[in-house]
């Protein structure tokens, strides 16, 4: 290496600038490291990022309309949703033209499924004007279509057509909030209290999340801190048995829990032979909120203690026995030297509880009745059976978004440096 | 609470006895008194026990049998937090979670000290170990030194009674802990605290304290201050612990008051001085400090003078260092002091070596 006497940039023996030679000697081990995150980096990108953007764009997407009954909705663009008259002529004789063609593609049924997640009926509608349309094949269109079915002489019809009528929607949302957008009058208004069922699910999947975090931790601290403490010989035999839930199906440990906690289980037979309660007075502790809460504290309580274990071993057991040579009752030199040193493990464990217990949904399918069930099984319903994957996906970007917030928040408030995974 | 004690001792261990494992002693029997503001140290090879003995000083661990008095009063039974003992662990054990202010606050604040008493007691203990301005720094913040330094002041600050210290300086690196034995040791005089410390590194010992208990195998095997330790150890293990030393091993064949004649190897016999022998027909242990030997003495100037094969030689600036062969022992060590007119050896020569009686101490011959 010698310094190039004119421009006074350093570079090697052969004249070549010392950025560009480290750049070059660099440029393979680069290569080399990127090849071996890349089948990680493929897998994630495949089954994790692009299910996500995928997600994100149904829970707004609203294209089908405009899709399928391009020619209705142009028409409908001069009609006044809110003057209380028919739309036109036109109007009718392109939604003939549009379901013609829909007929002919074989997807009037499926604008009929779509609007139907709007208002009831319109899949019956679709279907039966599919059937007649055919037949109507001169003017006046307005009539010939009225006659298939009274429901095209209704403004509430087109009404909800022309509030689907763009690419792009907000109506997810609203239904994932408990809110509706009036067909009548355009205005977004509050769903009445029976309907409401969102905002309650979601308050009750935090609140329990919550809860079952809370018990994890209160259950996991005693047992990691006796097995941070016992010697390794032992604590390697007892950390199989906080393992051993990982290897046993999650339905298995689920289900044993029905065997359990049922009101002809082993619990309540048990609790009326040594007389804490009556046969009628049999405790209802499954399918709903209860059963919830313990089948999920169980399962969840591995990744609260596992955190917590590593990072208790690595306190120094000097730390309490200095905190007590220096004067502080053992309780005093617990609380104030050592728990808070366990806060990374506190942290990591609660973090990773809440957010597992956030987006779960076998257990309280299972265990859950109706008291007892999450967020996440409605997303499952949508996905699954009501085939509602705009608002299933609303519902999914909704909980991402809370998750996403309570980790800021945490970073904000305790640091996610301070967080100690294992 | 509990017998009071009127000898002078005012740290004590009495027939201390401990077991771990109910099968073996780590400790076999411990005497031990310290008076107050003395500096004792522990000095013994790795696993000899020396932490158990401070952790039953501290109270972590009980002692399976026997007495330990602080102060004149049995402390067996008052719970550690009770004791009043200042303690400096190897790894310092600071608490990473508290400024360095509040790691010297804890001890007073358990101890419902007023607030602005603390204040000026935590100031005053961090300007004692030169660390003024570093108070609001977390442990990690520092430098291995420096935590040293505070984890010293923090021992000190509530005025215990004693300060135990096991291998405070353990982590540091030469220079530093040359230093800091020399700053711990004016610490002890300044504040006249007791101190009880432990160690294994030898020289340590000898530079910090009043006295030195040489522990191995679960007894003290010798307790005195360093220069008596050094210059007259009692036994082979001693001897043999403490600095540089050769070791003649022979058969006792005459004594004579004090000294005592050894038979080594091929009929050579040394004169000795007898320290530890069991009498005539015994094995021994003689043993012989490198530096007393002296290379080609006038003839008849020494009772012992032998012939020694140079072997080999390391220059040390100072003084060279010669390996020979001495009476079929060939690890033999002399120091030859790097004078004006110093013998000029080579590797193969064959010289004169000779040493006073009262230099080579016959001792127990070790098993
Ligand atoms: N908590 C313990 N349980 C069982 N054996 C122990 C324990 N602590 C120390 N020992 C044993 O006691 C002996 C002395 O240990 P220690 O006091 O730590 O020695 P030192 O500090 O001199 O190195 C060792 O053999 C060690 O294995
Ligand atoms: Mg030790």
């Amino acid at each position: 290496m010698e310094q190039s006497p004119d421009k006074n940039i350093l570079v090697t023996a052969d004249g070549i600038p010392l950025k560009t030679s480290l750049a070059r000697a660099q440029r393979r081990s680069k290569f080399v490291a990127f090849m071996m995150v890349f089948p990680l980096l493929f897998f994630i990108m495949i089954g994790f990022i692009v299910p996500i953007v995928d997600m994100l764009f149904l829970s707004i997407d609203n294209s089908i309309v405009n899709r399928i009954l391009p020619n209705t909705v142009e028409s409908l663009k001069n009609w006044d949703p809110y003057a209380n008259e028919l739309p036109d002529e036109a109007v009718y004789a392109s939604m003939v033209d549009d379901i013609k063609k829909a007929k002919k593609a074989r997807e009037h049924t499926k604008i009929g499924t779509r609007l139907n997640y709007e208002s009831s009926g319109f899949a019956s509608l679709f279907r039966k004007a599919g059937r007649k349309v055919q037949k109507i094949d001169k003017p006046p269109y307005k009539e010939a279509l009225i006659k298939t079915d009274k429901r095209w002489a209704d403004i509430y019809t087109w009404q909800v057509i022309k509030q689907n009528s763009s690419d792009l929607t907000d109506g997810y949302y609203l239904a994932a909030f408990d809110f509706t957008r009036k067909f009548t009058n355009g205005k977004v208004e509050p769903l009445p209290e029976k309907d409401s069922i969102y905002i309650k699910l979601f308050f009750r999947t935090l609140l329990l999340s919550t809860l079952i975090t809370f018990l994890t931790f209160v259950i996991g601290f005693p047992v990691s801190y006796m097995l941070a403490n016992v010697p390794t010989r032992i604590s390697n035999i007892l950390i199989i048995f906080v393992l051993l839930p990982f290897w046993t199906s999650l339905l298995v440990r689920t289900t044993s829990w029905i065997a359990l906690l049922q009101q002809e289980g082993v619990i309540n037979d048990f609790l009326i032979l040594i007389g804490i309660i009556s046969e009628d007075g049999r405790l209802a502790m499954i399918h709903n909120a209860t059963g919830t809460v313990i089948a999920m504290t169980h399962i969840l309580l591995p990744f609260m203690i596992l955190p917590l274990f590593s990072v208790m071993k690595t306190i120094p057991k000097s730390y309490l026995r200095a905190a007590i040579s220096l004067g502080a009752h053992p309780w005093v030199a617990f609380w104030r030297i050592y728990f808070p040193n366990t806060g990374p493990g506190i942290g990591a464990g609660s973090i990773l509880v809440f957010i597992l217990a956030i987006g779960y949904y076998i257990t309280p399918a299972l265990v859950g009745g109706s008291s007892g069930t999450f967020i996440s099984n409605r997303i499952a319903y949508h996905i699954s059976n009501s085939l509602n994957w705009g608002l299933g996906s609303s519902i999914g970007v909704i909980l991402l978004v809370i998750v996403l917030f309570l980790f800021i928040l945490y970073d904000r408030i305790i640091g996610i440096k301070n967080m100690k995974l294992g | 609470m509990g017998n009071t004690n009127n000898s002078e001792a005012y740290v004590s261990f009495q027939n201390v006895q401990k077991t771990y494992d109910g099968e073996s002693f780590v400790i076999k029997n411990l005497n031990l008194d310290a008076e107050r503001g003395e500096f004792i140290t522990m000095l013994g090879p790795s696993g000899s026990g020396k932490t158990t003995c401070l952790l039953m000083l501290a109270g972590f661990e009980t002692a399976t049998y026997g007495e330990i008095i602080l102060d004149g009063t049995s402390i067996n039974n008052v719970p550690p937090h009770k004791r009043n003992i200042g303690m400096v662990f190897q790894n310092y054990a600071l608490f990473p979670h508290l400024t360095v202010n509040e790691n010297l606050a804890f001890p007073l604040q358990v101890r419902k000290v007023e607030k602005y008493e603390i204040e000026k007691k935590v100031r005053n203990a961090l300007e004692m170990v030169q660390l003024g301005e570093y108070g609001s720094r977390r442990p990690m913040q520092l430098s291995g030194g420096q935590q040293q330094r505070v984890a010293v002041a923090r021992a000190l600050v509530f005025e215990p009674k004693i300060v135990l210290m096991d291998e405070p300086l353990g982590a540091l690196d030469k220079q530093l802990r040359e230093q800091m034995q020399y700053e711990i040791k004016e610490l002890h005089e300044k504040l006249e605290v007791t101190v009880v410390y432990v160690t294994h590194d030898q020289s340590e010992a000898l530079t910090m304290s009043n006295r030195i208990a040489v522990f191995d195998d679960g007894i003290i095997q010798q307790l005195a201050p360093p220069n008596v330790l050094y210059e007259s150890p009692e036994n082979a293990f001693v001897a043999q612990f403490i600095g540089e030393n050769n070791t003649l091993s022979g058969k006792v064949i005459a004594i004579n008051k004090e000294i005592c004649t050894v038979e080594v190897g091929e009929n050579e016999t040394l004169r000795a001085l007898a320290v530890n022998i069991e009498g005539i027909g015994s094995d021994t242990m003689i043993s012989l400090r490198p530096e007393r030997v002296v290379v080609n003495p006038e003839n008849g100037s020494y009772p012992n003078i032998v012939s020694a094969e140079v072997i080999e030689l390391i220059y040390l600036g100072d003084h060279i260092r010669s390996r020979m062969k001495v009476c079929g022992h060939d690890d033999f060590i002399v120091k030859i002091p790097n004078s004006a007119h110093h013998a000029q050896l080579k590797p193969g020569n064959t010289v004169k070596v000779g040493w006073l009686a009262e230099d080579a101490r016959a001792l127990d011959a070790p098993a």
